[in-house]
This record gives C-alpha cells, sequence and structure tokens, in this order.
C-alpha cells in the first residue's frame, strides 16, 4: 500500500444556499479543492451523499456530478452511509490511491436539504435509523440522540449545562469560521430556555439543515511535491466500522461501538495512540453525541467527557481541542460532506492556515464521522509531513 | 401513500410479536439463548445457530425513554409522546411509544407490557396501521 | 351443551367527568345525574378503537379459555364504530390472535346490539358442529355529537366472548330474540354523528323491545326473575337498566353486578356483553344470569346462562372487568377529550 497524502481542499460557506443547486454546490466546491491543489487531471472520483434521490429528486450523482465537472469519462462513485458518507468516499478513495489503481483521486461529498419542507427532511433523515422498528414506532434522531443523553444522565450525573457547554464551545470557535453557517455565539441560558425538541435535547442541542459541498484532492505521498505547491498532509490511519443499527440492540447505548472499533483501527495504522493526537473534529450532531464520542475514542474516561468540557478540556486552548471548526452545530451538517468538511478543517489546521482557531503546533489531527445513531463509523488521522 | 407491501409483510412483528430464539449454537457463542425481535436468519454466517419461533415476552423493564416534541408528520397530533427502549423478559429489545402513563411519572426501570394499539394511519383515507406500545406493568 | 369457554373484556383508562362535559355547554349537571344516573364514561386514547381494544379482549378470553388460536373456526365483531367502511375489524383481529388462515370471518353491525348477535351467531356455529370455537365480541367507540345527551354516555369498550361445547365456565340455556322495525336512533352513511328521536327512544324503543324479548325469554324458559341470581340489560345510561330490572320483577341486587353504566358509559355494543364478563368475574358455579341486549333499529337478543364449575378456575387469569373501570382512571379535560375523538382536528 503506498501512502497516501492531501494536497488540495475546497468548501464554500455553508447555510440555507437557495439560489444554488445540488450540482452548482458541489462543483463549486470541486473546482476549488482542484484550484487548491494545483492539478491539471483527477483519475478518479468520489462522492459521499446519503440521500439525493429524497431531497432533490436525483440519483446517479457520479454521472451527473462528472458530467458538470467536465471531467467524463473518468470513473465517479457516489458513496452513502447516512450521516458519514463523506468520511466513507475519503475512505474509499484512499484505497484507490493506496492500492495502487489511480494517482489522482478527488473525494469529495455534497447534501442539498432545502428543496424540500421540514417534513421531508424529517422523513429523508429519519431513513438512517431502522425504518421498520424505531421510525415506524415514532423515533426521530433527536428523540434517539435524546435517549442516549437521558440513559447518559442517569449513569454518570450529567447536568443540562453541562451538556449545553458542548453547544456553547462550538458556537465560540464556529464564530471564527468564515464558512460557519451559524457563526453566532451562544450563552448557556440561551442553550438551555431554547426550544425543546425531545427531552431532554433542546433546539440548540441539534445540528441544523444544511446545505453544502466539500471536496479535496488526494494522491500519493511520493507524488505531492511534484503535483502541487501545497504542504501535503498525510492519511495516516483510516479505520471504519459499523455497530447495530437499531439503538435498542446495543449492549450499551453510550458506549457508540463502532467508534471505538474505527478510531482503534485507525490509531493501529498510524502507529499512534489518542495521546498523541493534537485536535480532533468528531460528529456532534447533537450535543450528547460529542461527548459520548471523545470518550470512544480514548480522549477522556467514560463520563467524564461534560465535566472536562464544562472545564474547557475541549475548548480551543484547551488540551484536547475538539471542532475548532464549530462541529456540526455551528459550520452545519449538510449530511454527506460533513466528513469532508471535517477533513478540510483538519489539513486546514496541519497548514498552519487556521488563522484564529489554530491550534498551536498542530501536528497530527483526527476526524470521527458518524452515522445515524452510531450505525457506522469512519476515522481518520492526518498528520503533517 | 404507505409502502403496504412492506407494512403487511411485518404484521407477525406487528400484531403477534413473533420474534426467534437461538436455542443452540454449534460454536457456543454468547448468542446461544439470545431472543431476536424481529426474527434474524443467521446470528452470523457462520455459528450454524438453530434458531426456534418464539413470541417475545409481552413484560419487561424500560431502559431509556425520551419524550418527543417535535414529531414527525404522521405522528402530528399525537405529540409530546413518549418513546423508550424496552428490554423484555425473555432479553428481546425493542423501542415503542409508553402510553397510559402520566409523562412525568415516566422512570427508568419501569416495569412495563406490551398493549395493541394504533400505531400510525395514512391520511383520512388509506390504511390503518397497527403494532405494539408499551403501558406500565 | 354450548356456551361460553373463555371470556374477556377491555376498558381504556381515560375518563371524563359528566360535569365537564355539563360546564362547556351550560348544561345543569346535577339534573343530568339524577336523571340519567350517569357520572363519568370511559374515553379512548387516539391510538385505541373496536380492533385494538377487541385484540387485547379477544386475548383475556383466549387465555380464560385455555385453548390454542388456532382452533377458533370464526371471528365476529359486533360494532357500530367499525374503524374502517369497509375492510373488516375480524381478520385483524383474527390474525393478531393466531386464528387465521383456517377461519371464517365476519363483522356484524346493529347499533347497540351488534355485540350480542356477534356472541348469538358464535354460538350457533359451534352448536350446529361447523367448529369446534368460535369467539363473538362486542365492541364500540361511539360518538355523541357536541351539546347532545348521547354526549354525556357514548363511550368506549370491548367484550369477548369464546364459545364451545366443552370446558364450559356458563351454559346457554335458552337464547330468545325480539326485533322489530323502529327507527329510534340511526347514522346515515357520511354522517359523523348518529342522530335519535328524543324521549321516542325510551318506551316503543328500548323498553318494548327489552321487555318483549325478557318476558319471551322467560316464557321459553319457563322461568321468572327469582330463579335468577343475576340479571344485565342493555345499558345506555344507569337509568334505563335500573327501570327495566325493577320493571320486570328484579331487585337492585340482581342488577348490581353487570351494572356499569353510572361510571363506564354506554359502551354501545359492549354495553349488556360487558355488563356479563363484570357478573362472570365474581358469580359462583350454578348461578343463573338473564342477559337482554337492546339495538336500536330496532331489536333484543335474550340469553340464559347458567355457570359452571369451572368459572372459578378462570376468574383470575385475566385482568377482571370492575378493576379496569375503577383503577388507574386519567381523567380528561373537553379539550383534550374533544381532540381524542376528533370533535375538532389540526388544521392542515
Amino acid at each position: 500500500m503506498r501512502d497516501v497524502a492531501v494536497i488540495g481542499i475546497g468548501i464554500q460557506k455553508w447555510g440555507e444556499l437557495w439560489d444554488r443547486s445540488l450540482r452548482d454546490l458541489w462543483v463549486e466546491a470541486a473546482l476549488n479543492a482542484i484550484g487548491d491543489a494545483g492539478v491539471d487531471r483527477i483519475d478518479s472520483m468520489y462522492v459521499g451523499c446519503m440521500a439525493p434521490g429524497l431531497f432533490v429528486g436525483q440519483e446517479h450523482l457520479g454521472s451527473l456530478l462528472a458530467d458538470y465537472l467536465g471531467v467524463c469519462p473518468i470513473p465517479a462513485t457516489r458513496v452513502e452511509s447516512a450521516c458519514c458518507s463523506g468520511g466513507l468516499a475519503l475512505r474509499s478513495g484512499f484505497i484507490e490511491v493506496a492500492s495502487g489503481m489511480s494517482d489522482i483521486v478527488l473525494v469529495s461529498g455534497v447534501e442539498k436539504m432545502t428543496d424540500v419542507d421540514g417534513g421531508g427532511a424529517t422523513y429523508a433523515l429519519a431513513t438512517a435509523a431502522d425504518g421498520d422498528y424505531e421510525v415506524y414506532q415514532g423515533a426521530t434522531f433527536p428523540g434517539l440522540y435524546a435517549m442516549v443523553a437521558r440513559d447518559y444522565m442517569h449513569r454518570y450525573g450529567l447536568t443540562r449545562e453541562e451538556l449545553a457547554q458542548v453547544a456553547v464551545k462550538n458556537h465560540a470557535n464556529g464564530s471564527l469560521n468564515p464558512h460557519a453557517q451559524y457563526p453566532m455565539k451562544l450563552t448557556l441560558e440561551g442553550v438551555i430556555n431554547s426550544t425543546l425538541i425531545a427531552d431532554p435535547l433542546r433546539l440548540m442541542d441539534c445540528s441544523p439543515i444544511t446545505d453544502g459541498a466539500a471536496a479535496a484532492i488526494i494522491c500519493p505521498l511520493e507524488m505531492a511535491k511534484d503535483l502541487s505547491k501545497q504542504p501535503p498532509v498525510k492519511v495516516a490511519g483510516v479505520g471504519a466500522a459499523t455497530d447495530r443499527i437499531a439503538l435498542h440492540d446495543r449492549d450499551d447505548f453510550c458506549e457508540f461501538a463502532a467508534t471505538v472499533h474505527s478510531s482503534q483501527a485507525a490509531y493501529k495504522m498510524a502507529g499512534v495512540g489518542p495521546a498523541d493526537i493534537n485536535f480532533c473534529e468528531v460528529h456532534d450532531c447533537f450535543t450528547i453525541a460529542e461527548l459520548c464520542v471523545i470518550e470512544a475514542l480514548g480522549f477522556f474516561e467514560r463520563g467524564t467527557a461534560g465535566k472536562a468540557t464544562a472545564a474547557g478540556e475541549t475548548a480551543l486552548g484547551g488540551k484536547m481541542p475538539i471542532n475548532t471548526s464549530g462541529g456540526l452545530k455551528s459550520k452545519g451538517h449538510p449530511v454527506g460532506a460533513t466528513g469532508i468538511g471535517q477533513l478540510h478543517e483538519a489539513v486546514t489546521q496541519l497548514r498552519g492556515a487556521a488563522g484564529k482557531r489554530q491550534v498551536k503546533d498542530a501536528r497530527r489531527g483526527m476526524m470521527q464521522n458518524m452515522g445515524g445513531s452510531g450505525g457506522s463509523t469512519v476515522c481518520h488521522i492526518l498528520e503533517v509531513v | 401513500m404507505a409502502f403496504i407491501p412492506s407494512y403487511w409483510r411485518e404484521t407477525p412483528q406487528r400484531y403477534r410479536y413473533e420474534g426467534n430464539k437461538c436455542v443452540k449454537c454449534e460454536h457456543k457463542c454468547d448468542c446461544e439463548g439470545r431472543v431476536f425481535f424481529p426474527p434474524r436468519r443467521v446470528c452470523d454466517p457462520w455459528c450454524g445457530c438453530q434458531m426456534e419461533p418464539v413470541t417475545i415476552a409481552t413484560t419487561g423493564k424500560l431502559l431509556t425513554y425520551t419524550i418527543i416534541r417535535i414529531p414527525p408528520t404522521q405522528f402530528s397530533d399525537e405529540a409530546p409522546y413518549a418513546l423508550g427502549v424496552c428490554e423484555m423478559d425473555d432479553g428481546a429489545r425493542l423501542t415503542a411509544q409508553v402510553v397510559d402513563c402520566p409523562l412525568d411519572q415516566i422512570e427508568i426501570g419501569m416495569p412495563v407490557k406490551i398493549e395493541f394499539r394504533r400505531i400510525q394511519q395514512d391520511g383520512e383515507a388509506g390504511i390503518l396501521m397497527y403494532g405494539y406500545k408499551v403501558i406500565p406493568a | 351443551m354450548v356456551g361460553i369457554v373463555g371470556y374477556g373484556a377491555y376498558i381504556p383508562r381515560n375518563r371524563i367527568k359528566l360535569e365537564t362535559i355539563a360546564e362547556v355547554w351550560g348544561a345543569d349537571a346535577a339534573a343530568y345525574k339524577r336523571g340519567l344516573m350517569l357520572y363519568e364514561k370511559s374515553v379512548p386514547s387516539p391510538d385505541q378503537d373496536v380492533i385494538t381494544m377487541t385484540v387485547e379482549a379477544a386475548r383475556h378470553a383466549v387465555t380464560r379459555a385455555g385453548i390454542d388460536p388456532d382452533d377458533i373456526g370464526a371471528v365476529y365483531v359486533g360494532s357500530e364504530s367499525h374503524p374502517y367502511a369497509v375492510k373488516p375489524t375480524g381478520t385483524l383481529v383474527a390474525e393478531a390472535l393466531g386464528a387465521t388462515p383456517s377461519v371464517h370471518v365476519a363483522d356484524f353491525e346493529f347499533a347497540c346490539k351488534a355485540g350480542s348477535e356477534s356472541m348469538f351467531v358464535a354460538m350457533s356455529h359451534v352448536k350446529a358442529g361447523e367448529m369446534k370455537y368460535a369467539l363473538g365480541v362486542g365492541a364500540d367507540t361511539s360518538q355523541g355529537a357536541p351539546g347532545d345527551a348521547l354526549e354525556y354516555s357514548a363511550s368506549a369498550g370491548s367484550a369477548a366472548f369464546i364459545m364451545g361445547t366443552d370446558d364450559l365456565v356458563a351454559e346457554c340455556l335458552h337464547t330468545y330474540s325480539f326485533c322489530t322495525d323502529t327507527p329510534d336512533f340511526w347514522r346515515r352513511e357520511y354522517q359523523f354523528y348518529p342522530q335519535h328521536a328524543g324521549r321516542f327512544t325510551g318506551e316503543p324503543a328500548y323498553f318494548k323491545h327489552t321487555f318483549g324479548c325478557a318476558r319471551g325469554l322467560m316464557e321459553r324458559a319457563g322461568m321468572t326473575p327469582e330463579d335468577f341470581n343475576f340479571c344485565v340489560f342493555h345499558q345506555p345510561n344507569g337509568k334505563f337498566p335500573a327501570n327495566a330490572a325493577r320493571k320486570l320483577g328484579f331487585t337492585k341486587e340482581q342488577n348490581e353486578a353487570g351494572w356499569l353504566s353510572p361510571w363506564l358509559g354506554n359502551t354501545y355494543s359492549g354495553a349488556s356483553p360487558m355488563g356479563l364478563t363484570a357478573i362472570l368475574d365474581i358469580a359462583r358455579p350454578g348461578d343463573k344470569i338473564l342477559m337482554v341486549s337492546y339495538g336500536s333499529g330496532a331489536g333484543s337478543d335474550g340469553f340464559v346462562w347458567q355457570c359452571t364449575d369451572r368459572l372459578p378456575e378462570v376468574q383470575g387469569l385475566a385482568p377482571q372487568t370492575r378493576p379496569q373501570l375503577d383503577e388507574n382512571k386519567v381523567y380528561l379535560s373537553y379539550g383534550q377529550y374533544a381532540k381524542y375523538r376528533e370533535k375538532i382536528k389540526r388544521a392542515h
């Protein structure tokens, strides 16, 4: 297997982008990535997208997007794993480069969520859960994560205030991110008093509905210097795992076993451990998800993430900065694009180009991207070369 | 329009709570004795488990729950409603609404039992859809 | 020998008090309570209907009968509030019980008599030797129009009976039906609420048929009120069955056990059948029960039941009727009641 590097990244400001279609958003991000890398060709492309059929009535994205980028006849693969479609697209592209099958691969993600109304969006997102045994019974995603939150609170004594600090911290970071959908700061009171969605989760515990795309160019590390002026960032570790799809079939609702397994695979491949990671972009689809996941990744002991967050340990200047981009909560969550958005932030940090969000001496970063209520997870570890 | 064939296909589970149980595992994994709901064909491709149909236990306890206040469209008139994860006495796990209980009296660990209820309806003219919810036992 | 092998009842937990309804319409609650002998009634939750209540009641009946549901040869459900206008209630009940596919299914209707007639037909098939067991059910979630007198009484419940020839808990000694064409209460298609003919629903309707049936039944049976331990009549309110019992020569004590309506309301097709389940819950071997239903339109089905030695063995095997009536009650406001009963609907 060859070593793989990221040599270009592209994104746009995410939000409710009424005037841009799915193909507009994706082409914009792809061109930004190609321009950033400075490559004059791509050999293959991967697009992470959860539900274009349900959101915009369009499948066959491989053909559509290769066509509109003007790169036919290259092979194009649409990848789906609910909310970790983007992360899985990166892993899939990585394999194609590492195996020697292709040299320059575009990995990307996109989701156009605002062409349907709230009910339509809820319906589309719910297809990430067990349709016949969770959704049919009345489950929603906030409801599933609320049940995780209630279990966590029951077992570890997490308070409503501690949980809210995740949102406050992520918005503080997002306010420094020019691409964030919601860059405004939040107060603790604002989070705790926001509309109840599913007890105990409130509106400000939940990531938003977002339109957006992100893309990156990867290539063999040994070719990076010849292909691009950008400092290459090595993809040192890749891990992916699955878990039982229905929350009710998990032995431990707060464990997020797919995060445990996929991160362990990534650590093993990179030859490092949690203590060697300088920052991590995690999948905070809901505030409780961030707490459970940073424990599953090995950064904090089980049951302590709430207190650690409240104490500032995961803040920008803390000992383990989590979601310096603002996370899904502030940056936005265009489902299929999120995993590549996390990549964009990690590469920016490792290039030393994160400006006010810069983590000092960042040399190794991690991304954790998760589907549904944790049924699938993909983790990557990136390193400065 | 509701997906009628897929609704009909699940009626043994929704009406009669049929699951299955691994009664004997050739490799003596920890799946032996496990009750699956809905029924599964295999524990994994190599266990060689002997599966038998069972009706799952209709009493159990509530492991965790939430009160859904912003519902999906098909449940709009029911919000707020309680949704919980239950572990039945034979180990079967399921997700179900918790009804006939004031919302502020629901608690983790409370004993529950299955009751047959209407789950959804497909608008004013579509089919009615039934299944299981739980009530305080 | 033919009769009941197993029985079961289901009453939803919600209640609404008569005063709560009267207050909204500016009616004199005290006068209604005195006049009708009604205090509160059951209200189904939005996720309950004749199908859901019947599945539960029928499961209790199967438990008491101690039979394999596969041996049920027929499922008959009588109601005037079947959830579908076209698609049987009975098939879903049969599927939920595990009685399919070798089963005959039919839905019955005849205002409040639909329950007793499904019991009658179930019993007839078993008596004719057509099948080992047959299920007859009376269940309703009927509506009373807002502000109408019927709003105080229209309630919800289900009573189910497995009929057979062996291991009976109550043998049917005699039956008699008394029917005429009498337009006292009706509902036209596409109308949400029924209509009724006021005071005409009393003497020429309820009482004429109840008395005609009771007297005809006792005459054919060669019995008088003194021969019975219990009586149960159709119970559209508390007053009518109390009057009927008295006028026929039954005592208050004989009428007591099956007299549920003051606290349950009128469960329409479930009314006298559920009075019967309440009696069976506490009756002793050898006790004789007179049951006379009434359905507007109009007609009455009468039965003479005699309890057997097996009855005490099954009484405790499934939830009983009175505890469901008296315990775990949840009282609703008028607004909640109106929403549950779809008297008001969200604008879409």
